[in-house]
């Protein structure tokens, strides 16, 4: 018998290597995305702030117009739209400018534990500035429990920022519920968008989100361009700027805007609203059916993260007894992420997974499948045998593994940290 | 993270798979590492009571590719080394033959632990004495 890991799997007819499954990361661009901005590089190349001729005429029209394209898209306003240079920015701002403005009425500011650094780092900086942060814990599932929120509000809470859905998990967080909270006790909601913008519905009336962070690249737009949420009305949301100069922005933002990006980000946003309806069906599908085959021929796999509140884009899986970068090595055909240690910098294995409960040998076998617009079926079929195949024979492989089935409870070892 | 072709090698055509029993006096067998660290190795020689070589050597490992990689070295390089010979290998040498990154480079000391705990099993069973080495690699554990 041979103990080959990589045994060829057969290549399903308009399947082409590698596939790229992982765009929670980044997403391809759309080429739609692309032919609205090509003329903003080089003949619409104006400075949307120069206000006495023609060419900056033309490139403030094209802000003004991607500005309506990302409001529809959330229930805004234009006039409620900030362009920054992506999410950790616009996170950033929206903390520190929040913190920042509202340090009269109060130093608390809630968030949990599942969030992205952008959001972790930022309260934590914070903290050494005097502000006090509450990290709520999730539940097995990710979601975070409203009878903690409640319980964390305090009379010097000014904001609470809580994610809409995760980047790892696909978990997304009851919003709505979070919004009204907040309303009712006259606290500000921010909400990193960043996964969910064009994926899910997200309105922000509904959903009484004050302030939200969202990206171009995750919807099929440009890397580089984002934009910042800042509500105007009920209430009007202040935030100090977190970087000084020319006054753009509405003075929360200076910086000459990047007009093909933020064209490119408009016009992301406008496709996202027309075909979300159409995509999460077949996302759901597909993501479904990944799910289904790994599931009915592997034992020992379960899924991190409710599936009822997902992403429809979202899997991620465990695979026990396999470690997750030796996995990722086998179908390296495949873009994937894993929660394993290996693949770290820090060689620590995800925070998200451990938020859940997981034990680290658990998030050691993680691996997150992200799909997107551009997967089709048949790469779903492609990926789902290539992974059973690889399983497989790292299990072969597995000390684990061999000990579980030979009904050892290895719970029970004495094993040696190292 | 790039791989070298050794370690590719080792990660698709991995030597020496399997176990032996473990009940047998001229076997030995390492455990080591734990799954919440993310590698797990199990190393085991059989060594011939009269000539002390050891003649065959099997593993599985629960890790990345450079653990996986560094225990299926471990088994060729143990074979057809007496006891005492294969006490010699250290971790460096898996270091230097795989093209280990930094990162990787507790991989190579959890199969030379493999070995030692593998060696070590053996002489309890058989009623040898520790030697030097093997008690001090045991103390730096």
């Amino acid at each position: 018998m041979s103990t080959a890991v990589t045994d060829s799997i057969a290549l399903p007819a308009g399947v082409h290597l590698p596939i790229y499954m992982d765009n929670h990361a980044t997403s391809p661009m759309d080429p739609r995305v692309l032919e609205a901005m090509l003329p903003f590089f080089t003949a619409k190349f104006g400075n949307a702030a120069s206000r006495n001729h023609s060419f900056g005429w033309e490139a403030e029209q094209a802000v003004e117009a991607a500005r309506e394209q990302i409001a529809k898209l959330i229930g805004a306003t234009a006039k409620e739209i900030i362009f920054t240079s992506g999410a950790t920015e616009s996170n950033n701002l929206a903390i520190k400018g929040i913190a920042e403005m509202y340090r009269e009425r109060g130093n608390h500011i809630i968030t949990q534990v599942t969030e992205h650094k952008a959001v972790l780092d930022t309260c934590k900086r914070l903290e050494k500035y005097g502000y006090r942060v509450t990290y709520l814990p999730v539940k097995a599932d990710g979601l975070i429990d409203i009878e903690d929120l409640k319980r964390a509000m305090d009379d010097k809470t000014i904001l609470v920022t809580i994610m809409a859905a995760n980047n790892e998990i696909g978990v997304i967080q009851p919003l709505a519920e979070i919004g009204k909270l907040c309303h009712q006790r006259n606290i500000i909601f921010h909400t990193d968008g960043v996964q969910a913008i064009g994926k899910i519905p997200i309105d922000v009336q509904a959903m009484n989100i004050d302030v939200l962070s969202l990206t171009a690249h995750k919807l099929y737009g440009p890397k580089g361009a984002g934009a910042l949420y800042v509500r105007r009305r009920n209430p009007r949301v202040q935030i100090a700027a977190q970087m000084d100069g020319g006054g753009h922005e509405r003075g929360m933002r200076s910086g000459t805007l990047n007009v093909p990006g933020i064209v490119g980000l408009g016009k992301a946003c406008e496709i996202a609203g027309q075909e979300m309806a159409a995509e999460t069906e077949r996302l759901t599908r597909l993501r479904d059916k990944l799910k289904t085959k790994l599931e009915n021929v592997l034992d020992y796999v379960h899924v991190n993260g409710s599936m009822e509140h997902r992403l429809p884009g979202n899997l991620n899986m465990s695979f026990v007894y396999v470690e997750g970068e030796s996995l990722l090595m086998g179908i390296n055909d495949i873009a994937v992420s894993s929660g394993s240690a290996c693949t770290s910098a820090t060689l620590e294995p995800s925070y998200v997974l451990k938020a859940l409960g997981l034990g680290d040998d658990v998030a050691h076998s993680s691996i997150r499948f992200g799909l997107g617009r551009f997967n089709s079926e048949a790469e779903v079929d492609y990926v789902a045998d290539k992974v059973i195949d690889v399983v497989q024979k790292l299990r072969e492989l597995s000390p684990l593994y061999e000990m579980v089935k030979e009904g050892i409870d290895i719970t029970k070892i004495e094993w040696q940290a190292h | 993270m790039a791989y070298s072709e050794k370690v590719i090698d080792h990660y698709n055509n991995p030597r020496n798979v399997g176990q032996m029993d473990k009940s047998s006096t001229e076997v030995g067998t390492g455990l080591v590492g734990a799954p919440e660290c993310g590698d797990v190795m199990r190393l085991q020689i059989k060594v011939n009571p009269e000539t002390q070589v050891i003649e065959e050597a099997k593993f599985k490992t629960f890790g990345c590719g450079s653990a996986i990689a560094s225990s299926s070295l471990a088994t060729e390089w143990v074979k057809g080394k007496t006891v005492e010979e294969a006490l010699t290998i250290k971790n460096t040498d898996i270091v230097k033959e795989l093209a280990l990154p930094p990162v990787k480079i507790h991989c190579s000391v959890l199969a030379e632990d493999a070995i030692r705990a593998a060696i070590g099993d053996w002489k309890k069973k058989n009623g040898v004495a520790e030697t030097a080495a093997h008690a001090s690699a045991v103390a730096a554990n």
